[in-house]
């Protein structure tokens, strides 16, 4: 992809603890990566892998007791007048101080999981779509209310006049989550951010969902961090593929190196573990041996050893393995594949 | 809506007729009838009264006829206005009621906006800070409010006036403005008075409506709306005060329904004790000197108090929350 | 098990490991508890409502034994003794071990020709525990005369007032133990009474659903929208006077779950309807379990933790509401005690200013109700599988 240009948001070695009564839970636990302009980013994973918190933590808007302990965040605005002036360290900032709230919804747009629990039941859409518009953009009501039916015809909502008046249980999943999309675009953000947007959703609906979603990231050029646990999803609208597992970085790579030519142990695992068509029928497809641990009993080393096929005693358990390129494009963290970089780093 | 509001309002006059049902169960229920009763009555006072007026008085109540037409007979004299006459008193009851019913009311109405200005905000502040002394301060507070019986707070409170100012704080008129006509003095000095039994009567309530408002709030603050308003950029207070805030009073509007009620009929307790001129001490008087008629009467008028407080509150509720609305019609 | 230790063996985390461990064995045993130990677990955590729980066994103690607990007969009255204030209870007397309090001294005001009382400190009156005191029956069965604290010497003529007394010259203090038992017991039947029919009616109402559910909401509905206080008052009014102490207690008890039960009625109904719609009540409808089975071996156990903390909210609000009718005069009447009964000898500011520790069984009540409420909150939130 555009490799040569800058990134508009690079996450290095993120940390979000949550402190509970019981012990401390390392949801993400040094993760890296960047988005670059225009680009498609999936973070994919297991439910628990800290996928969601990575994406709450890039928007600030993670909850107590969650709190980002280490790690920068560094986004490029396009919008403000300092957009010449260079990253700014969105850790840095207040969570819900002026600055923050700038970029929130203007610069970074977020599509819940559920858009029929994040709209309000007593207000309609096209509240809460004119207060999204006019939170941001400088506009009177009535230009407001023509740039939010504007959003809505562009993600094919039919008489999206009349929507405008809807309450949010009055419209299909699929319109729901349609409508979700054109509160996310009254802004024109750089950056759209979408926490699994089609789990709620039932599959024929998916599909078009997803097609939407491509064809606007075409049209206005956006960069999406596209979140699931549904590889599918990922092969059809992802350039770039994170693969995460208990809040660390296994793998990243273009979708083509992750689903042609996975490196770590759990993306092989993970790939093996979905049914083609060409597998034969009635066969048991493999598992991933063992299960997720508890969040209290994070292993240490190498957070995947416990499950993984090629466990080497006494390096994977006592060492945390970090995230090395193996080529241009591709990067894992396994000492199968780089513990050569290991060894230069130690001497 | 419409549909809703006509579907409740049928189910007043069936209310109505439930309530009137057990107000004449109620004069009722005391052995002798009402003549007999006023008979000895007058002639304790040393009047007498001849036998044509009983006989009179007798038709109009229709003492020699089943009881279901004694009923229809006392409902067919209240719909036209005439509530009878009190044993007690030796006069008309709508005469002896009219001034302590508006009383009654004025005191109901200023309590329930104290403690609707009160509760809402204590609710919201406990809620969104959680955890914090602002919120265990008021949680112990509300405890004591739902735990202190209102009479006690009555009795402690005049004692303390009494101890260490040697004021009485008892009625609601200083003794001048007694017996007066409406002025705009006597008006103010009523409101002089009616704050302190407005807080004694408000404050068990207060503790409650803080209660629910906290606990709304608190199940609110947790839903994935307020992620996605703050993903949107809104600033925290005002994106609280629009959502959550908003979805939490719903419950609390139902409320109405039997707070309202709750507020008229259990001034009751506190007018006894400080002595108001409300109905509640003559409702007391009524019952202990059965006089049937009267506590009758006063009971009817709660059960109408009642049954406008939940038509307020099933109005309220339908007009603040789309969702009724649409399920109703 | 070994696997598991194995796995959290971390090399560099040693001082974590311990809290680990446990946390592991805990997740291990959550998951095969039953839910009465995963409620007391949560439970446990509520310092408070702990707290409220001791005190309402402290309170239940005293309403099981009054006798034992009180130190003179609750209704005997004594003419020349009326309005005795408090005598603080002591434990040290000249620098040793006794306890006491001082006498009381009384004068006539020659101007209002009442009796004044001065508390004496330079004579005492010493108590022990245990001692023999008035007779009394415990349960209606065994005769005794042990009481907690009483005067050293039985034969003395000596009599002491730990709440002082009133107008009658009768002690509070055992006035105050014996309202307990019947303040407390009158809270307790009527919630009883009030939880079955609300369990009962609101069980049918929730499982049949249909023209049941119809009437038995319009009825609740009704109930719910008469105002309480004047009804009860009008009821207890209506209740003959010649009627015993039994009887109005008894007849109280029913007004006062006549009305409550309604909103334990709702909770249940809402609990039924909901359940009725879950897979493992499908599912045991489906292998054939006869109806009553379904509702008290699957539906039933699934939410009475619920219904305990329900009944534990409840029987404050009895309390405060037959203190409301006894203080009004309209509930028990002497001699039956209840503390109503107690507190109305403090209705008039005249009586108040005069003896103003009239109001301190108020402050039984008050402690009591709080600590109903707090207890019942904690068990409320404990019974909520969802909560943190």
């Amino acid at each position: 992809m555009n490799n040569l240009t800058k990134p508009l948001l690079t996450v290095r070695n993120l940390k979000t603890y949550f402190k509970l009564d019981e012990g401390m839970v390392k949801a993400v636990d040094g993760v890296d990566f960047d988005v670059f302009p225009g680009q498609v980013v999936g973070i994919v994973g297991e439910s628990g892998c800290g996928k969601s918190v990575t994406i709450k933590s890039a928007l600030r808007i993670v909850e107590k007791p969650g709190e980002i302990v280490d790690g920068e965040i560094l986004y490029h605005p396009q919008k403000n007048a300092d957009a010449n002036d260079g990253p700014v360290d969105l850790v840095t900032l207040k969570a819900h101080g002026k600055k923050m709230r700038d970029i929130r919804g203007n610069e970074i747009a977020l599509i819940p999981q559920e858009p029929m629990a994040a709209f309000s039941p007593v207000h309609t859409i096209g509240n809460q779509l004119i207060e999204a518009v006019r939170l941001h953009q400088k506009v009177n009501k009535k230009q407001a209310f023509d740039i939010a039916v504007q959003a809505l015809h562009e993600v094919g909502m039919p008489n999206p006049e009349r929507r405008m008046g809807a309450y949010s249980w009055e419209l299909s999943g699929g319109l729901r989550q349609r409508a979700m999309i054109a509160m996310a675009l009254t802004c024109n953000p750089s950056l759209l951010i979408a926490d699994e947007p089609t789990t709620a959703i039932d599959v024929t609906t998916q599909a078009q969902v997803l097609n939407l979603l491509r064809s606007l990231q075409e049209r206005h050029n956006m960069s999406i961090i596209f979140i699931t646990h549904d590889l599918g999803v990922i092969a059809q609208v992802a350039d770039f593929v994170v693969v995460m597992y208990l809040g660390r970085v296994m793998e990243t790579g273009t979708v083509d190196d992750i689903f042609h030519n996975p490196q770590h142990p759990y993306t092989k695992a993970l790939l093996e573990s979905i049914p083609t068509v060409h597998s034969p029928s009635k066969e048991l497809l493999p598992t991933i041996e063992g299960s997720i641990p508890h969040p209290f009993n994070r292993p240490a080393g190498c957070p995947f050893y416990p499950r993984c096929a090629d466990f080497m005693a006494g390096v994977c358990d006592k060492r945390t393995p970090s995230l090395q390129k193996i080529n241009d494009k591709q990067s894992v963290s396994c000492f199968l594949h780089h513990d050569k970089a290991e060894e230069d780093e130690a001497a | 809506m419409l549909l809703y509001v006509i579907k409740r309002l049928l189910l007043l006059p069936l209310l109505v007729i439930i309530f009137s049902m057990f107000a004449f169960f109620i004069i009722q229920a005391p052995p002798g009838d009402f003549v007999t009763s006023y008979i000895a009555e007058l002639a304790a006072s040393g009047s007498s009264i001849d036998q044509a007026q009983i006989d009179g008085l007798r038709s109009l109540y229709g003492l020699d006829q089943p009881i279901y037409v004694q009923y229809l007979k006392w409902m067919g004299r209240i719909i036209t206005g005439d509530l009878g006459v009190s044993l007690d008193w030796q006069r008309p009851i709508a005469e002896l009621i009219g001034e302590r019913l508006l009383l009654t009311v004025l005191l109901g109405i200023f309590t329930f906006l104290f403690t609707w200005a009160l509760a809402i905000p204590i609710g919201i502040l406990s809620a969104t800070k959680q955890y914090s002394f602002i919120d265990y301060f008021f949680t112990v507070v509300n405890y004591f409010g739902v735990s202190t019986p209102t009479f006690m707070t009555a009795l402690v409170l005049m004692w303390l006036a009494f101890s260490k100012f040697g004021i009485s704080i008892t009625g609601l008129f200083s003794a001048e403005y007694v017996d007066a006509p409406w002025t705009y003095d006597r008006v103010v000095d009523m409101l002089k008075h009616m704050w302190l039994p407005m807080v004694i009567l408000g404050l068990d309530g207060t503790a409650r409506l803080a209660r629910v408002m906290r606990a709304n709030l608190l199940d609110e603050l947790k839903k994935p709306y307020m992620e996605m308003a703050r993903a949107k950029g809104m600033s925290e207070w005002r994106l609280v005060m629009k959502y959550p805030v908003r979805l939490a009073l719903n419950p609390l509007v139902s409320t109405i329904g039997w707070y309202l009620p709750l507020i008229f009929s259990g001034s009751v307790i506190v007018a006894t004790v400080l002595n108001l001129p409300t109905i509640g001490p003559m409702l007391l008087r009524s019952l202990t000197n059965q006089d049937m008629f009267l506590a009758g009467s006063i009971i009817l008028i709660y059960g109408f108090l009642a049954i406008i407080g939940t038509l307020i509150s099933d109005i309220l509720l339908v007009w603040l929350d789309p969702r009724i609305r649409m399920e109703e019609s | 098990m070994s696997e598991r230790d194995e796995m959290i063996a971390p090399a560099d985390e040693v001082e974590l490991s311990g809290v680990v461990a446990t946390l592991g064995d805990d997740a291990e045993a959550i998951s095969v508890a039953p839910n009465w130990k995963l409620v007391w677990w949560r439970f446990r955590r509520h310092k408070l409502a702990l707290i409220g729980g001791v005190v309402i066994i402290f309170v239940a103690i005293v309403a099981m034994f009054p006798g034992f607990f009180s130190t003179q007969d609750p209704n005997e009255t004594v003419a020349t003794d009326s309005f005795i204030p408090v005598q603080k209870l002591r434990f040290w007397h000249n620098g040793r071990f006794q306890i006491h309090v001082f006498d009381v001294e009384g004068k006539r005001n020659p101007e209002t020709l009442r009796m004044e009382w001065f508390i004496d400190e330079t004579t005492i009156i010493p108590l022990q525990l245990f001692s023999h005191g008035y007779a009394y029956q415990q349960f209606g069965q065994f005769e005794t005369d042990r009481h907690l604290l009483g005067v050293t010497d039985p034969e003395s003529e000596a009599s002491f007032h730990l709440l002082g007394t009133d107008r009658l010259g009768r002690d509070q203090w055992s006035r105050l133990m014996y309202g307990t038992q019947v303040s407390l017991s009158i809270g307790l039947v009527a919630v009883l009474i009030s939880t079955v029919l609300g369990i009962l009616l609101g069980g049918i109402s929730g499982y049949f659903g249909g023209w049941i559910d119809m009437v038995i909401q319009r009825m609740i509905e009704i109930l719910q929208s008469l105002p309480p206080i004047p009804i009860w008052l009008a009821l207890t009014a209506a209740m003959p006077r010649t009627w015993s102490v039994e009887q109005t207690y008894f007849a109280i008890t029913i007004i006062l779950s006549l009305i409550a039960w309604t909103t334990l009625g709702r909770e249940v109904r809402g609990r039924f309807l909901a359940l009725r719609e879950e897979d493992f009540v499908v599912a045991a409808k489906l292998s054939g379990c006869s109806q009553m089975r379904i509702i008290f071996r699957h539906m039933v156990p699934t939410f009475y933790s619920h219904i305990i903390a329900a009944t534990t909210l409840a029987i404050p609000v009895m309390i405060i509401n037959e203190t409301f009718l006894s203080f009004l005069g309209l509930g028990l009447r002497p001699p039956a005690i209840s503390w109503g009964v107690l507190l109305q000898e403090a209705q008039n500011l005249q009586s108040i200013a005069l003896a103003p520790w009239l109001l301190l069984p108020g402050l039984a009540v008050i402690i009591t109700v709080l600590a109903l409420n707090i207890l019942g909150d904690g068990l409320r939130d404990a019974a909520d599988p969802y909560s943190h």
